[in-house]
């Protein structure tokens, strides 16, 4: 990634953005014929998403973020199967926002979240890693003037099959680049797949074992200044005052600055010692009247709001819910709550920028680079062609790095230091407290038997905060959030996988003040949660098996019910779990994958749970790269069962309690078992990866501690609970 | 102003006794494979080998390590040859996101110097290290293979 620093630098000067492609830098006009784009070393781009170098290295673009999910590998990996090239000599690397957006957003969108990194960019990847060998081979062929249908390639070797003359290339990339596209682009049947659908392994690792991987934190420009900044501890509140004074003496010190009305920052030539200074600055601040909220006055908020008389917005509806409750032999009905979490990435929230009148530049780990390029373009008020984004390799994203909070201050500071690089670093308190926390909800289920124990109606009540509403407020629809519908909408990419006659699924929303985000499987969490708890509770009413009272729900749903039996199966449901284990299941779908997780638990004096095996299973339509899919199932696990067991950020006098992993911990490796992934990839659609699977995590040890203990667990985290790991 | 032996090169650099190693190593010394996660000893990220032994360098200071060989992730390869912690990790394709894979890294060589072959159990004592990204699984495949190396 270091290289790729560099190479991003000088790769392309950046023209006007109102003179298109051809102000792009490097283009060369020789002959009058077609130009050709250069990257920095001078070699071809034979498309905007494929540069060959003369020996033969092949350099694929990726506007996708690594943070660790494996895109850039599974990227290349779609790139590299329809280019036929060698795959040991990909290399990777990052175009810019701004040269993206130079050259008409050359590079389609660089947002990676919603576990969207693959599935919705592969289709045009694929195409230009097919594009760009038609256009090598064709070169190759007019070198050797014969039709190109007499050629075929392998390994980037070219082969005139009759003559058995053979190029590379990296011979005929020049030529190519020189070309006219192709119209008609073909692509491979998956079954056909060598180099995709392997569990090849990743391209970035060998820097991530030798500390030589450079991440936003680790940013070094000439001349460069460090700053520390604290902002309003209670949120929407404002900086009072600070007494500078008090602090200038202090080593190391250069500047105090304002950001914004709520944040003050100390500009130093360590972080060490802006840190110390800012802490002992004495700030005063206009707290406002957010101080008076605190968890207890949240949830009689959102409890309110399970209140039938409450409005609210129906997201999924068949039958009359609400009348077959009323006139059901039997009933069930409980409160679930979930409550805020932090994403706590590794590295904290971080950006580095120089500012001139004339040139902002951004270096910065972002799930979103156009994202960021945009709030530096705002924060800076430079017009686009002065503004440009460096991405770095992020230490952790979740979520969490596709807000530009960090991005935008780090551009203030630097305003008011005009000419002098600037790395702001959050502290883990600063990050612990000013996150975009997972959204606090509650949930009201009701479900209604008939006298035959058929279950004829489910009411799922939904209340509390929407991320939408706070982070993209253009998608509510009329003011209302459907995405707080994830996992139990009635179609789209996270439908539920159940058929209930009479079903009402609604949302009264209720926005608390502290800032929510989207965080690692976002609304299917809770949903999840919430939804497949409640459906082991119904099965225990009426005295049935978890797995078959769902399979009698799911006739209509067969995709949801295959990665269920998959799960089933692995774990031996229906079979004798040794001798005091318990085990738990759930489904969920999300993300446009279908997942189903199931568990393995001891449970010691009540309170003390050992997880002994975990499998989860997916069908994402097509598997990538199945080793790094395997990592991300394992790795959802962790980070869901950390927020169920160890998690929960709580809210006093307005500010958030938790300020750093002591108070807000992590699983470590004793508490996790093997994960054994199922992976069943059924084709026809792409699902993603990084996220579905974590909403079966939670559920499925809840549901294995209710079937070893007889309680059900339905306020979380567990600590509260007096719960933990044994 | 302190003396710093860090990868067996002596370094002056001009600060405070009191700085934690950490903040020397990365921003005075210039090392920055050795990262910061939460600057209170929790989550092992800046772990780094203090005359051999596995330390956290946010909770150790300046003063207190000077004249004691201080090891970084970019000292563990000897000679240009890689560790076989290092050598097993490339094989097992163990890091996600990679930030904290310096620190279980540096925990692991340390731990292996101990204890060549460390059971699971072993494993579950020594390394408690915070993983995010949740790359236990093949953190400990690689360790079992590092010890078998």
């Amino acid at each position: 990634m270091n290289q790729h620093v560099k190479l991003n630098r000088r790769a392309f000067v950046i023209g006007t953005a109102t003179a298109g492609a051809g102000l792009a830098l490097g283009l060369d006009l020789p002959f009058g014929g077609p130009a050709v784009v250069r990257a920095a070393d001078g070699a071809p781009e034979v498309n905007a998403w494929v540069v060959i170098r003369p020996d033969d290295t092949v350099v694929i673009r990726i506007a996708r973020s690594e943070m660790g999910q494996g895109t850039l590998t599974g990227l290349a990996q779609l790139v590299a199967e329809e280019l036929e090239c060698d795959w040991s000599k990909v290399t990777t690397e990052y175009p810019t926002p701004g040269q993206s957006v130079a050259r008409k957003r050359a590079w389609g969108d660089f947002s990676t979240g919603g576990s969207r990194g693959i599935r919705t960019s592969q289709d045009y990847v694929r195409k230009g890693g097919a594009t760009a060998r038609m256009m090598l081979i064709q070169a190759a062929a007019n070198e050797w003037k014969v039709p190109a249908t007499e050629c075929k390639v392998s390994n980037g070797v070219i082969t005139h099959t009759s003559s058995g003359k053979t190029t590379t290339y990296g011979k005929v990339a020049e030529a190519a680049a020189r070309l006219e596209p192709p119209a008609d682009v073909k692509l491979k049947d998956p079954k056909d797949w060598t180099i995709a659908g392997k569990g090849l392994k990743r391209l970035d690792t060998v820097d991530k074992t030798t500390g030589k991987m450079i991440y936003g934190i680790d940013v070094k420009l000439p001349g460069m200044l460090n700053a520390a900044i604290k902002d309003c501890p209670v949120f929407g509140g404002k900086v009072k005052s600070f007494d500078e004074a008090k602090i200038s003496g202090m080593k190391g010190v250069k500047k105090v600055v304002p950001v914004g009305d709520s944040a003050v920052a100390v500009v130093a030539d360590t972080w060490w010692h802006a840190k110390t200074a800012l802490d002992a600055l004495p700030i005063v601040w206009d707290e406002g009247d957010n101080a008076k909220v605190s968890s207890e006055t949240i949830a009689k908020w959102l409890a309110e709001g399970l209140d039938n008389a409450q409005p609210a917005y129906v997201g999924n509806q068949n039958g009359d819910a609400k009348a077959a409750i009323a006139g059901a032999a039997k009933k069930v009905e409980a409160v679930y709550s979930y409550p805020y979490q932090n994403h706590a990435t590794m590295e904290p929230m971080n950006a580095t920028v120089l500012y001139t009148p004339d040139k902002c530049e951004v270096w910065c780990g972002t799930q979103n680079g156009e994202a960021a390029f945009a709030a530096a373009l705002e924060a800076s008020g430079l017009p686009a062609e002065k503004v440009d984004v460096h991405k770095l390799m992020l230490g952790g994203g979740f979520g969490r790095r596709g807000m530009t909070d960090y991005v935008r201050q780090a551009v203030a500071i630097a305003k008011q230091m005009p000419g002098t690089p600037v790395k702001l670093l959050w502290s883990r308190e600063e990050d612990m407290q000013h996150g975009k926390y997972h959204p606090v909800t509650q949930c009201k289920l009701t479900g209604a038997f008939d006298a035959d124990n058929n279950l004829v109606a489910l009411h799922y009540r939904l209340s509390g905060q929407s991320i939408l509403f706070s982070v993209r407020p253009e998608a509510l629809q009329n003011g209302m959030d459907p995405a707080a519908f994830q996992g139990v909408a009635q179609s789209g990419e996270a439908a539920i996988g159940y058929s209930v006659p009479n079903l009402l699924v609604e949302h009264s929303m209720r926005n608390p003040h502290v800032p929510p985000g989207f965080w690692r499987g976002v609304n299917v969490n809770h949903n999840a949660i919430y939804m497949e708890c409640f459906m082991d509770e119904l099965a225990q009413a009426v005295g049935q098996d978890p797995l078959e009272f769902r399979r009698k729900l799911m006739g209509k749903h067969p995709k949801h019910l295959a990665v269920l039996n998959a799960v089933a199966e692995r774990i031996g449901w229906g079979t004798p779990a040794p001798q005091g284990v318990y085990r738990g299941l759930a489904q969920v779908m999300g993300y446009g994958s279908y997942v189903a997780g199931a568990a393995e638990i001891s449970v010691t004096d009540g309170s003390k749970i050992k997880v002994h095996r975990i499998v989860a299973s997916t069908d994402p339509g097509y598997v990538v790269n199945p080793a790094q899919v395997e990592r991300q199932i394992a790795g959802s696990f962790v980070y869901g069962l950390s927020a169920l067991f160890y998690g929960g950020c709580t809210v006093k006098d307005g500010r958030i309690e938790q300020a750093n992993f002591d108070t807000y911990n992590s699983m470590r490796i004793n508490e996790m078992p093997k994960v054994e992934a199922v992976m069943v990839p059924s084709g026809g659609f792409w699902g993603g990866v990084g996220e579905p699977t974590i909403g079966v995590a939670a559920p499925a040890v809840l549901n294995a501690y209710f079937a070893a203990t007889g309680k059900r667990i339905r306020s979380f985290p567990l600590r509260n609970q007096n719960i933990s790991f044994a | 102003m302190a003396n710093l032996k860090i990868n067996g090169k002596t370094t002056t650099v001009d600060i405070e006794d009191d700085t934690p190693l950490l903040w020397a190593i990365r921003e005075n010394v210039g090392l920055t494979g050795t990262k910061y996660g939460c600057g209170i000893a929790q989550c092992g990220a800046c772990t780094v080998h203090v005359d051999g032994v596995a330390m956290r360098s946010c909770g150790v200071t300046v003063g207190e390590v000077a004249g004691k060989d201080i090891t970084t992730i970019e000292g563990l390869a000897a000679g240009g040859v890689m560790h076989k912690v290092q050598l097993a990790w490339i094989a097992s394709d163990v890091p996600q996101c990679g930030y904290c894979q310096s620190g279980m890294i540096m925990a692991v060589a340390a731990l292996l110097k101990e204890n060549p072959k460390p059971s699971d159990n072993d494993i579950n004592d020594a390394i408690t290290n915070i993983c995010r990204c949740g790359t236990f699984q093949q953190v400990r495949e690689a360790i079992h293979a590092a010890a078998n190396a």
